[in-house]
């Protein structure tokens, strides 16, 4: 279980705003962060990963104090075991795709290198460096290293953000491998309601620096004019996507 | 060649090597904390390092002069506690040329971690590892342009290298003669000859120097534009 309560001071477009999020997750959920841009998804993740410090407020995974402002204790990102997936990809480029998968692992382990790779369909591409692959191919080796440590949180910061529509769906298949073979708590951010439909468990939708719904997709989507607008958008991109495709 | 000739370019040489070694290893750390961490004073610091970059060679000079003395705290120090004269003393044109170069080695240095992505080091770090392997295996690999610029400059300078030479360590043939000032000499007894050779062989290793550091960057950029 997976229990926040921070607060965090944001600065956006819109001026200052705090980030105030009170929420208890399940373990083994896939979660998905869903809101407009500057509501606080990836603060919240780097919140979680002990890259950015809340004002105040606890984090406790499965009785684990990973933050508590009154106590003083914050965690280092070393010690939370969390595999974190940068919008970025973050991929060190001085090193080849096998070497960023194996630089993740705490103990050597050969036979769990090829099985990422081969789950990832990155066999042939192992001695290739970062630099010479492409959009999704670079998606795959990031999901693959953060697997590699065998953390006990995934957390994918907008993994298929920069895809087209069909190797988004397979990067989908591939989270959804990849969340199987974990079996731990995955959190995702997305903007594409088809995509949080496809793949999460529940979803978390922040507005104004607020949980302002939480549930299973179909709770969250079911009714009203959200999952409408948010569908109308999905298919104005596809749409996009295929014209400018051809 | 004459032994005088060789020794001095030898004297040079080992001067300039010396003080690109001791530079490079003590500047990827303060390049490192002057890139990466926020604290007060930073700014007065970050001048304080540049300082030799505008400031006269010979006040330089002056001032390493003074704080060898054994009149100083620094002179003293040394001459009691460690039997070491710097004044007019190799080791003494070493220290000084080391403050001297200081911000040719730490300013490339401190570019190239700030062109490094933020998001390598915090990657590193949610996958288990340590600030210190954080910069080993990630860090310093993608350094190696700033790294190759840094010491190609900071050798370059030390090379030729007068003012802060001859105010503290004068010109002893064999102890302090550095190339630069063995030209300055020659010069004054009008051997131009003989200050023709030094001249030459300065002008080479800069210009091999320099070469050297565009066709790598040059390179490199092919290759990031590819």
């Amino acid at each position: 279980m997976l229990e926040i309560d921070v607060k965090r001071k944001m600065v956006t477009s819109d001026g200052d705003r705090i980030l105030h999020i009170e929420t208890k997750v399940d373990e083994q959920e896939l979660l998905c962060l869903f809101g407009k841009s500057g509501a606080g998804k990836t603060t919240l993740l780097r919140i979680l990963a002990g890259l950015t410090r809340p004002c105040e407020g606890r984090v406790v995974f499965n009785d684990t104090v990973w933050f508590d402002s009154e106590n003083h204790i914050n965690l280092p990102p070393q010690e939370r075991n969390v595999g974190y997936m940068f919008q970025d990809y973050a991929l060190f480029p001085n090193m080849s795709v096998e070497k960023n998968i194996r630089f993740a692992q705490k103990n050597r382990d050969n036979e769990q290198i090829e099985s990422l790779l081969q789950l990832f369909d990155l066999v042939s591409l192992r001695k290739q460096m970062p630099s010479k692959l492409s959009g999704g191919q670079k998606q795959r080796v990031a999901l693959a290293r953060a697997l590699a440590a065998r953390p006990s949180i995934l957390l994918l910061d907008e993994p298929l953000s920069a895809l087209d529509h069909e190797m988004r769906q397979s990067l989908q298949h591939e989270i959804s491998k990849a969340h199987q073979m974990l079996g731990v708590l995955t959190i995702l951010v997305s903007h594409d309601i088809d995509e949080v439909c496809a793949l999460a468990s529940s979803v978390m939708i922040i507005r104004d620096g607020v949980v302002s719904k939480q549930g299973t997709p179909s709770e969250v989507f079911s009714s009203g004019a959200l999952a409408q607008a948010s569908r109308l958008l999905s298919e104005i991109s596809s749409l996009s996507e295929f014209f400018l495709g051809n | 060649m004459d032994n005088d000739f060789v020794q001095t370019l030898w004297l040079t040489g080992k001067l300039a090597s010396l003080t690109t070694i001791i530079l490079l290893v003590i500047s990827l750390p303060i390049a490192y904390w002057l890139a990466y961490k926020h604290f007060r004073f930073k700014s007065v610091i970050t001048s304080l390092i540049s300082m030799p970059m505008v400031l006269p060679p010979t006040v330089l000079g002056f001032y390493a002069l003074i704080a060898y003395s054994p009149q100083h705290a620094l002179g003293r120090f040394l001459e009691e506690t460690l039997h070491l004269r710097l004044a007019f003393s190799f080791e003494g044109i070493l220290l000084a040329s080391i403050v001297f170069s200081l911000p040719f080695m730490v300013q490339p240095l401190i570019n190239g971690f700030s062109l490094i992505p933020k998001s390598y080091r915090e990657a590193a770090y949610t996958l288990g590892k340590s600030p210190f392997t954080t910069f080993m295996k990630v860090l310093l690999p993608n350094l190696r342009e700033s790294i190759i610029t840094a010491v190609a400059m900071t050798f370059a300078h030390c090379i030729g290298e007068f003012g802060v030479v001859i105010m503290v360590g004068g010109n002893m043939p064999g102890e302090t003669r550095v190339a630069s000032v063995a030209i300055y000499d020659e010069v004054q007894l009008m051997n131009y000859s003989t200050a023709n050779r030094y001249s030459f062989v300065l002008f080479l290793i800069s210009l091999v120097i320099l070469t050297v550091v565009y066709g790598i960057n040059g390179r490199n950029k092919n290759h990031v534009g590819n």
